[in-house]
C-alpha cells in the first residue's frame, strides 16, 4: 500500500506517453503517405533556419505584439517544463522536491519558473481577449468558425490552468514550508505564490498538504493530457515547428520546381533519335505519373508535414493579396483542408487494418474549390509570412497542374494564353517573327 | 530618336563571329505591350549611351513558359524552356539581362536544372553596376525632389530577394524616397503574377491592383516607380480608374533613367 502512490504515478505516466507516442507514430505514417522529395541538401542551411526560425522565433517577431507574448509563452513552457523533470522523479521515487538539495540554484529556478508561469499567464489572458473580445480579423475568417476557434481557446484554458495549478502548488508548499510540516523541506524561491500562501492561511495542515498534492497531481496529469491533445489539435506545432523549419524551402522562394516527370517526356520529344515505341518495352511497367495533386497522397511528404505544422495563425491569410480583396482564397485553409484531408485518410487506413479503401473522396473538390486554386497571385505573401516556413503555394500550384494536365480544366482565358504560347512563342497573339518590330516603331 | 537604337541580335553577332557581354533578354511584354515597349526601348537607350556591347535574340526568343507554368502547365513551360535553352546555348550565352522579373525569375531559377546555365540579372541591377563601374554617370535632373515610390516586384523582391537596387537607382535621381506602408518583404502583388495576368480575376470584393493602387495614392507620391511590365500595367490602370493620371505617373526605372539623361 505504501507504494500505490508510486505506482499510480508510474501507470498514468506511461499510459500518458505510451497514448502519446501511439499517436506519433500514426502522426508519422500519415506524413510518409506523401510522395517522397530529396530534402538530403543543404544541411547546414538547414541547422541554421531552424534554429533561427524555430528555436529563435525569427519570423514571430515581424508582428511584435503577437510575437512578444508567443516568446513569453513559448520561453515559459520550454523552462518550466525542467519542473516536469523534478516532478516525474518524485512521482516515481516517492520524494518531494528531490532536487532541493541544489539549494541557492534551486531557489533561482524555482523563482524563474514562478515569474514565467505569471508572465504565462498574462499573455495568455490577452491572446484570449484577442481572439474573443478584439476578435482580431485573422481569428475570424470563414475557416475559423467551430472547431478551430474551440481548439484555439481550448489551448489557452489548458495553458492556463496548468499555470495556475502549479503556483497553488507551490503557494501551499510555500505555507507548509512556514508552518513547519513534515516531507515539506525548506527550499525553493516563491517570488509570485507568496502572495498566494496567505489565501491559505486558515487553512489546517492536513487541508494544506490536500491541496498541495492535489494541485501537484492535476499538474502532471493536466500536462500528460496536454501532451495528448497535441495531436488533436493545431497546437502539434510545438513540435512540429522544428523539422519543419529543418524541411522547409531553401530555394529562392520564386522557384518552383520541375516535374521530373515531364522532363522525361520533354527531352524525349524533343530528341530526334527517340523512340517513341521504346518507351513502354522500360523498365516503367507501372501506372504512369500522375501529374500534380488531386489528393493528399499526391502531394509530397514535406507538404503534409507542413499541414500537420500549421497553427491557424492566420498571418498568410492575412498578407494574402486575394483573401484582402474579397476573393475565396485562404493559404490557410489550403493547409488546414490538407490537414483534415489528410487525417481523413489516415482514419480510413486506421479502420480497415492498414489499408486505404477508396472513399470517393479527395482533396480537390470535397476540400479546395478550384475558384480558391485560381485566385492564387504566387506572390509569395503567404511563405514569406509563415512564422514556421510552410508553403501554401507549392499545394496551389501542384493541384493547378493537376487541373491543368490532368483535366483540362483551365480558366477558358488561361487556355487561349497557352493556346499563344504553343503556336507563337507569346502569351498574345502576335506573331513570333514580329518581335524584334519595337525596334524601329517611333 | 528610335531610328537611332541599336539593338543587334545574336544571330548578327555570330555571323560576324564576335561575342556580346551580355544579352538582353526582351520578353514578350516588352516586344509586344505598347506601354513596355517603351520600356525596353529606354532601357536600350541607356545601353547604348554606356556602349554596352549587347544583342537581343529577336525572332528567336520565345516565352520563357512562366505564365504557363504558374498555370500548371509544366509541359508547355518545360517545351518552352528547353527551346530556349537549346538556342541560348548554341550561341553560348553566359550573361542575361532582363527588365522583367518573370522571365528573371524563371531563367534564373527554373532553367539551369534543365541545362540552361548562365548568370542572371535584373535591369536594376544590371544598371546599379553601371553606375558603379562609372560607364554611366546619373544626375537627378527633372527629377530632383520628386515624390517617388517603389512598388516591389513580387519576382523580384520576395521571390528574389532584391529590394535594394532599383531603390538605390531612385536615390540617385536626388528624388525623395518615400515607402508605402507594405514594401519590400511585405510589399502587396500588383495582381498580375502568376497567369493573373492573362484572365478575368476570381469574384471578390475589390481587384488587387486597386488596392495597391490605394496604398500608393496615400502616401501622395508624383511618381510610382515599377520595375516590371506586368506591374507598370496594373498600376496605370489602377491610377487611371482613381483618376490620377494627371497626377501621377507610373514609370519604370529605366524610364526614369533615362529620362533624366535627356535620352
Amino acid at each position: 500500500m505504501e507504494y500505490l502512490p508510486n505506482i499510480t504515478f508510474l501507470l498514468i505516466l506511461v499510459a500518458g506517453i505510451g497514448y502519446f507516442a501511439r499517436n506519433v507514430k500514426r502522426l508519422y505514417r500519415n506524413i510518409k503517405l506523401g510522395k517522397d522529395v530529396n530534402v538530403s541538401d543543404n544541411k547546414s542551411q538547414r541547422w541554421k533556419n531552424m534554429a533561427r526560425i524555430a528555436l529563435g522565433q525569427t519570423k514571430m517577431v515581424v508582428r511584435p505584439i503577437s510575437g512578444f507574448l508567443h516568446i513569453i509563452v513559448y520561453v515559459g513552457f520550454i523552462i518550466i517544463n525542467i519542473e516536469v523533470l523534478e516532478i516525474i522523479i518524485d512521482g516515481i521515487l516517492g520524494t518531494h522536491r528531490v532536487f532541493a538539495s541544489l539549494g541557492v540554484v534551486y531557489d533561482f529556478l524555482i523563482g524563474s519558473f514562478e515569474i514565467l508561469a505569471l508572465l504565462v499567464i498574462v499573455s495568455v489572458v490577452i491572446f484570449w481577449i484577442r481572439r474573443n473580445i478584439i476578435s482580431i480579423k485573422r481569428f475570424i475568417n470563414p475557416e475559423m468558425k467551430g472547431w478551430p476557434k474551440k481548439d484555439g481557446n481550448i489551448i489557452l484554458y489548458i495553458e492556463f490552468v496548468l499555470m495556475l495549478l502549479f503556483l497553488t502548488m507551490n503557494g501551499a508548499d510555500y505555507q507548509l514550508q512556514n508552518i513547519d510540516a513534515l516531507h515539506y523541506v525548506k527550499a525553493g524561491s516563491f517570488p509570485v505564490s507568496q502572495f498566494i500562501a496567505p489565501l491559505f492561511s486558515e487553512m489546517s495542515e492536513d487541508s494544506l498538504i490536500i491541496l498541495e498534492r492535489t494541485a501537484w497531481w492535476l499538474h502532471i496529469v493536466g500536462i500528460l493530457l496536454f501532451l495528448n491533445y497535441l495531436y488533436y489539435s493545431k497546437h502539434l506545432h510545438i513540435v512540429l515547428a522544428f523539422p519543419n523549419t529543418y524541411y522547409g524551402k531553401i530555394n529562392p522562394k520564386g522557384q518552383l520546381d520541375n516535374l521530373a516527370s515531364v522532363t522525361t517526356e520533354v527531352k524525349m520529344m524533343m530528341d530526334p533519335n527517340a523512340d517513341p515505341f521504346a518507351a513502354s518495352t522500360g523498365e516503367n511497367t507501372g501506372e504512369p505519373d500522375k501529374f500534380g495533386a488531386s489528393d493528399v497522397t499526391d502531394l509530397n511528404w514535406v507538404q503534409l508535414l507542413n499541414a500537420y505544422t500549421c497553427t491557424e495563425c492566420g498571418r498568410c491569410t492575412s498578407e494574402c493579396p486575394a483573401n484582402q480583396t474579397g476573393k475565396l482564397l485562404s493559404p490557410r485553409k489550403i493547409m488546414m483542408d490538407t490537414r483534415d484531408r489528410l487525417e481523413e485518410v489516415g482514419k480510413n487506413i486506421n479502420k480497415n487494418n492498414g489499408e486505404l479503401i477508396a472513399d470517393g473522396k479527395q482533396l480537390l473538390g470535397d476540400y479546395i474549390t478550384t475558384e480558391e486554386l485560381w485566385a492564387c497571385t504566387s506572390c509569395n505573401a503567404c511563405t514569406e509570412a509563415c512564422p514556421v516556413s510552410i508553403d501554401p503555394l507549392s499545394i496551389i500550384t501542384d493541384m493547378r497542374r493537376y487541373l491543368v494536365m490532368e483535366e483540362s480544366a483551365a480558366p477558358s482565358d488561361l487556355n487561349n494564353m497557352m493556346g499563344n504560347i504553343e503556336n507563337n512563342g507569346a502569351p498574345w497573339p502576335f506573331n513570333q517573327m514580329d518581335r524584334l518590330n519595337w525596334k524601329n516603331e517611333s | 530618336m528610335s531610328n537611332e537604337l541599336r539593338v543587334p541580335t545574336m544571330a548578327e553577332l555570330f555571323a560576324e563571329g564576335k561575342q556580346p557581354e551580355v544579352l538582353f533578354w526582351v520578353g514578350c511584354a516588352g516586344s509586344f505591350d505598347d506601354r513596355a515597349k517603351k520600356i525596353t526601348k529606354a532601357f536600350v537607350k541607356i545601353l547604348n549611351k554606356a556602349n554596352v556591347n549587347f544583342a537581343v535574340l529577336g525572332t528567336e526568343e520565345s516565352c520563357t513558359g512562366d505564365p504557363a507554368k504558374r498555370a500548371g502547365n509544366e509541359f508547355l513551360f518545360q517545351m518552352q524552356a528547353v527551346t530556349n535553352i537549346e538556342v541560348m546555348n548554341a550561341y553560348e550565352v553566359k550573361k542575361i539581362v532582363t527588365a522583367c522579373p518573370h522571365c528573371f525569375n524563371t531563367i534564373k531559377n527554373e532553367y539551369p536544372e534543365l541545362g540552361g546555365n548562365y548568370e542572371v540579372v535584373h535591369h536594376t541591377q544590371f544598371l546599379k553596376s553601371l553606375l558603379e563601374e562609372g560607364r554611366i554617370t546619373m544626375e537627378g535632373g527633372q527629377f530632383k525632389g520628386k515624390r517617388i515610390t517603389f512598388h516591389d516586384p513580387c519576382y523580384l523582391g520576395r521571390a528574389n530577394g532584391v529590394y535594394e537596387a532599383p531603390r538605390e537607382l531612385i536615390r540617385k535621381l536626388d528624388a525623395e524616397l518615400v515607402e508605402m506602408k507594405n514594401c519590400k518583404k511585405k510589399g502587396l502583388c500588383c495582381g498580375a503574377g502568376g497567369a493573373q495576368m492573362f484572365k478575368e480575376s476570381e469574384k471578390g470584393t475589390k481587384d488587387v491592383n486597386i488596392e495597391r493602387t490605394e496604398q500608393a495614392l496615400e502616401i501622395k507620391p508624383e511618381i510610382i516607380a515599377a520595375a516590371c511590365p506586368f506591374c507598370n500595367t496594373m498600376m496605370t490602370d489602377g491610377v487611371k480608374n482613381k483618376e490620377k493620371e494627371e497626377d501621377v505617373a507610373v514609370m519604370d526605372i529605366a524610364e526614369l533613367i533615362a529620362k533624366a539623361e535627356d535620352l
